[in-house]
């Protein structure tokens, strides 16, 4: 029964938060990491961090990383509810607002709002960031992985993922 | 009601609903490493179920709705070709096979989460995830930068201070911060 009720404010506050991801996923991460590290003790820094790890080299959308704090939970149900809540709101709106696009595509309150959630957006993402370097980066050897794993996806043409899968091996050498 | 939704194609040459899902399973699972480049390939170049024009209006559509952007993109294209059928099958084809992988790869951890190779792989994965996130932000920072405005990069570092190093709650960083800088970028000095 308590179970229950953890699973239905699990499922609840995935949703409302899901309202709140102006650029995707990233952006919640921090919150993700207040909820279930520092305020409910679910997890700890190292597994939210290993979690979101997955969630970046696994295929497909990144956002299905929660469902991997849903099967920690929960397990099965944990998982299906986490990517439920997580995609039903902002799916059912996209619904929705898909066919009145056009109506509203080139107002300029449109222009505004989606300029004006930009600096939000990066202030998150950057603070996704420092929460998963701060977990991750316990050895030089991790520190100077994500000090490179940066220069190549700012800079070069590298598909990211073969600097994750090179990280990854590095890790697996033991040498991280 | 869909036809006119979608003037570049005619009913006969929508795609039908299993199109709809394998086009979607094939995106996510060539997705490595983010899925909207595939997305786009896919939808426009192989299928040609949307234009140039169509997929930069979906997408910036998607951008402007809250949620992962390429789960907004399914319903979208799926719901403009075959409703909220089509919709379904779009984002099913989308999110069912990864979430089944995660659901393994949650199983596997839970199991082997703690096995020293494992651990080593894994701390050397979220150090390289977290290089990632960074290059992700520096992007999104540089036009800003480029465009010499002090305040966007102001809210920027205000909402990165309250959220990553204040550590308060996000819901209230967003609604103080997002008007703001809406309203900045509404009167903003041209």
């Amino acid at each position: 029964m308590n179970d229950n009720s953890a699973l239905g404010a699990f499922t609840l506050h995935l949703a409302l938060l899901s309202l709140v991801a102006v650029g995707g996923v990233n952006t919640i991460v921090p919150e993700l990491h207040r909820q279930f590290v520092e305020v409910r003790g679910v997890l700890t820094e190292q597994q939210f961090a290993d979690m979101f790890a997955i969630g970046q080299a696994a295929p497909g959308p990144n956002v299905l990383f929660v469902t991997l704090i849903g099967w920690h939970i929960a397990g099965f149900t944990g998982a299906v509810l986490a990517a439920v809540a997580l995609c039903g709101p902002t799916c059912t709106i996209a619904y929705f607002v898909t066919r009145v696009w056009d109506k509203f595509r080139d107002a300029p309150w449109r222009v505004a709002i989606q300029a004006g959630l930009v600096p939000v957006t990066i202030g998150f993402i950057a603070a996704s960031a420092f929460l998963i370097a701060r977990a991750a980066d316990q050895t030089v050897v991790a520190f100077a992985i994500t000090a490179a794993t940066a220069a190549v996806a700012l800079w070069s043409r590298i598909n990211p993922i073969l600097a994750l899968a090179a990280a990854a091996a590095l890790g697996w050498a033991g040498l991280v | 009601m869909t036809d006119s939704a979608a003037p570049s194609h005619s009913a006969r040459d929508a795609p039908g609903l299993s199109e709809l899902f394998v086009g979607f399973l094939g995106i996510s699972l060539s997705g490595f490493g983010g899925v909207l480049p595939w997305a786009r390939r896919m939808l426009v170049e192989r299928r040609k179920w949307l234009n140039e024009r169509d997929f930069a209006e979906a997408l910036a559509l998607c951008q402007f709705l809250p949620g992962p952007n390429i789960v907004n993109l399914s319903v979208i294209v799926g719901s403009r070709f075959r409703g909220v059928p089509g919709a379904l099958a779009a984002f099913v084809g989308l999110v069912g096979a990864p979430l089944v992988i995660m659901m393994v790869c949650g199983a596997l951890y839970a199991r082997f989460g703690e096995l020293e190779t494992l651990r080593g792989a894994l701390a050397g994965l979220a150090a390289g995830a977290a290089g990632l996130l960074i290059a992700m932000a520096a992007k999104m920072a540089m036009p800003l930068i480029r465009d010499g405005q002090a305040a966007p990069l102001l809210f920027a570092l205000a909402g990165f201070v309250a959220v990553g190093l204040f550590r308060w709650p996000l819901y209230w960083v967003v609604l103080v911060l997002a008007p703001l800088s809406i309203a900045w970028c509404w009167w903003r000095p041209q």
